[in-house]
C-alpha cells in the first residue's frame, strides 16, 4: 500500500466535454481558413496517436466550411526523432508514418492533442522536413497546458488549461475507443 | 561477461516474442527507405564498426546503409586493409577496436563461434553477420520479414530449404527461427550435404528436390559455397545442378502462390535457373530491400537500452556448440582456438 498523501485525491476533472470539444475544433477550423485565406494549398499532419483523428476532424470541418474537398491529412510518428529516445528506451510500438501527398510548397498544419514542453513538436518539425520543404508550418493543439521548455507556440489553441507539472491531461476520443472528453488528473508518482 | 541481450549472436534459443519484436520494429523502418530524406536521427553520436574478416557485398553494404540511415557513424574494416594481415589475432584486434569505445561491432568471420568469442572478451554490443558454418541471424530475420510480408503469418507454413545444408549458416539460423515460429521445415540436398542429424532439428529430410517442394508455401535456395566445399561432396557441379537446380518444372510442384528466396549471391544455372531467379515467384530483390530495414531495427533495438525493447527483455543465450554434436568437422566450431587463430 502506498503511504497516505496530503495532496488532493486523484479525481479527474473534466475540462472539455464532447460538445465543447467539438466547438473548439470547429473554431480552430474557422481560424485556419481565415488565417490562410481559404483551404488552397493546405494540408494537415496529425501526430500519433491523438493528433491523427483530430487532424481528420479539423480537415473535414474545413471542407464543410469551404464547401470543397477537405485538405489532405497525413500522420507522423515521432518516436525515432525524440531527443530523449535513449532515456525512454527502444520500442517496437511505432505507428506508421504516412504522408500521402507532396508537402513541398504546401502550408502544413501540424495537429496534436496537448502542447506541453514543446519537445514533441520539435521532433515533429524534424520529421516533417525529412519529407520536403513546406511553404509554412503552423501548429494546432486541442489543449495548451503551459510549461514550455523550448521556444515553441501554437497558432491555434482549443483551450488553455493552467496546470501544474504533477498533473496530467488526458484526451479521450471516440476514434480511439473512448468518448470525447478532456480530463485533468493528478499523477500519483508525480513524473509527468 | 556482458549480458547476452546486448548481442545478436544467433537465433538458436531466441524466443518467438523477441523475433516478432524485431520483425515488427523492422516493419516500421521499411517506409523510411521510400522517403526523400532517407535518414532518422535516432542513433546520432553512436559508432558502429563493421569488422569483416570474410568477403561480403550485400551484408556489409546493408549494415553500413542501415547504420547511416539511423545517423550512426559506421566504419568498415576488412582483413586485407587491417593489421590482421600482419598477424594480429582476432582478440587483439577486437580489444583495440573496443578501446576506441564503439557502441556496436558487427562481425563476420570464417570461424564458427567467432561472434560469441568476441562477445565474451570485449565490452560492446556484438552482432553476428555470419560466423563460419554456424549462424547468420540477420539474414534469417530478413527472410522471415519477407515471408511475413507475403504470407502474413509464419505459423503453419511449409518451408523447403534446398542445397548445401551442411555448410549453410543461413539455413541454420532460418531453421531455428522458423521452428520457433511454428513453420514446418523440409530440407533437401544430396546426402553428403544433408546429414541425418538435421532431423534432430525437427525437420523433414528429402534427397529428391521435386518431392521436397510438393505443396510448399516457400522455397528457400542456398548457394553452393565453392569456397567451403572443396571437391568431395558431389562429383561435379554439373551433376549437382542436374538433380538439385530449381527449374520452372520443379517450382510447378509447389503451391501456386509459392515464393522463392535466395540469400545471394546466386550461381545462375547451378542451384537456381535464371528464369526462376528473375521470375514472378522470386522475392530475392525484396529480401535485399528488407535487409536494410531489418538491420536498422536490430541496431536500434541493441544500441538503445530498451523499455519494452529487446534489451528490456531477455534474449536467449544462443549456444555456439554445433547444432548436433555428431555433425562432421565442417560444422564444428573452432571456438577454443578462435582467439589465438591467425587469419591467413
Amino acid at each position: 500500500m502506498p503511504a497516505p498523501r496530503a495532496r488532493r485525491p486523484a479525481v479527474p476533472v473534466e475540462v472539455l466535454d464532447s460538445l465543447r470539444l467539438r466547438r473548439a475544433l470547429t473554431r480552430i477550423a474557422h481560424e485556419i481558413v481565415e488565417r490562410n485565406g481559404g483551404s488552397q494549398g493546405l494540408a494537415l499532419v496529425g501526430i500519433h496517436t491523438c493528433g491523427v483523428p483530430l487532424a481528420r476532424r479539423i480537415a473535414s470541418e474545413i471542407g464543410r466550411i469551404e464547401g470543397e474537398t477537405p485538405p489532405p491529412v497525413g500522420a507522423i510518428d515521432i518516436t525515432l526523432y525524440r531527443d530523449d529516445a535513449g532515456r525512454l528506451g527502444a520500442t517496437a510500438r511505432m505507428e506508421p508514418t504516412n504522408i500521402p501527398f507532396d508537402i513541398q510548397e504546401r502550408k502544413v498544419v501540424l495537429v496534436d492533442d496537448v502542447l506541453y514542453t514543446g519537445r514533441t513538436i520539435r521532433s515533429a518539425l524534424d520529421a516533417l522536413v525529412d519529407f520536403g520543404r513546406p511553404a509554412a508550418v503552423q501548429l494546432a493543439v486541442l489543449v495548451d497546458r503551459g510549461h514550455r521548455e523550448l521556444p515553441i507556440r501554437a497558432d491555434y489553441v482549443g483551450k488553455n488549461v493552467p496546470t501544474s507539472r504533477t498533473q496530467k491531461v488526458r484526451v479521450d476520443l471516440t476514434e480511439l475507443g473512448g468518448s470525447d472528453a478532456v480530463y485533468l488528473e493528478e499523477v500519483s508518482d508525480g513524473s509527468k | 561477461m556482458a549480458p547476452s541481450s546486448r548481442h545478436l549472436l544467433g537465433l538458436e534459443g531466441v524466443s518467438a516474442s523477441d523475433i516478432t519484436l524485431l520483425l515488427d520494429t523492422a516493419e516500421s523502418f521499411v517506409e523510411v527507405s521510400s522517403r526523400e530524406v532517407k535518414k532518422l536521427p535516432t542513433l546520432r553520436g553512436k559508432t558502429v564498426i563493421n569488422l569483416f574478416v570474410e568477403n561480403s557485398t550485400r551484408t556489409r553494404t546493408s549494415f553500413e546503409i542501415a547504420a547511416k540511415r539511423m545517423s550512426a557513424d559506421s566504419i568498415n574494416i576488412s582483413t586485407s586493409a587491417s593489421s590482421m594481415s600482419k598477424g594480429e589475432t582476432l582478440e587483439d584486434t577486437a580489444r583495440n577496436l573496443a578501446a576506441m569505445a564503439p557502441d556496436c561491432i558487427i562481425v563476420r568471420h570464417p570461424a564458427s563461434g567467432a561472434a560469441r568469442f568476441l562477445a565474451k572478451v570485449i565490452d560492446c554490443s556484438i552482432i553476428n553477420a555470419g560466423d563460419g558454418s554456424h549462424e547468420h541471424p540477420t539474414q534469417a530475420l530478413l527472410d522471415l520479414l519477407t515471408i511475413r510480408q507475403h504470407k502474413r503469418s509464419i505459423e503453419g507454413l511449409t518451408v523447403t530449404i534446398v542445397g548445401d545444408l551442411l555448410h549453410s549458416r543461413v539455413a541454420r539460423s532460418n531453421i531455428f527461427a522458423l521452428k520457433t515460429l511454428g513453420a514446418t521445415v523440409r530440407l533437401a540436398g544430396p546426402p553428403t550435404l544433408l546429414p541425418r542429424e538435421f532431423a534432430d532439428f525437427g525437420c523433414e529430410l528429402y534427397f529428391d528436390v521435386g518431392r521436397a517442394v510438393e505443396g510448399a508455401d516457400v522455397i528457400m535456395m542456398l548457394r553452393i559455397q565453392h569456397e567451403r566445399l572443396g571437391q568431395h561432396f558431389f562429383p561435379t557441379v554439373n551433376e549437382y545442378s542436374r538433380y538439385f537446380c530449381l527449374t520452372a518444372d520443379v517450382v510447378a510442384k509447389a503451391k501456386p502462390d509459392v515464393i522463392i528466396l535466395h540469400p545471394g549471391p546466386i550461381n545462375r544455372g547451378i542451384e537456381i535457373a535464371s528464369e526462376v531467379a528473375d521470375g514472378p515467384y522470386s522475392v530475392i530483390m525484396s529480401q535485399v530491400a528488407n535487409g536494410v530495414a531489418l538491420r536498422m531495427a536490430v541496431l536500434y533495438q541493441l544500441i538503445i537500452p530498451g523499455a519494452d525493447g529487446i534489451r528490456g527483455s531477455t534474449v536467449g543465450e544462443s549456444t555456439i556448440a554445433p547444432p548436433a554434436p555428431s555433425l562432421p568437422a565442417a560444422a564444428a566450431p573452432a571456438v577454443a582456438a578462435a582467439g589465438q587463430m591467425r587469419v591467413a
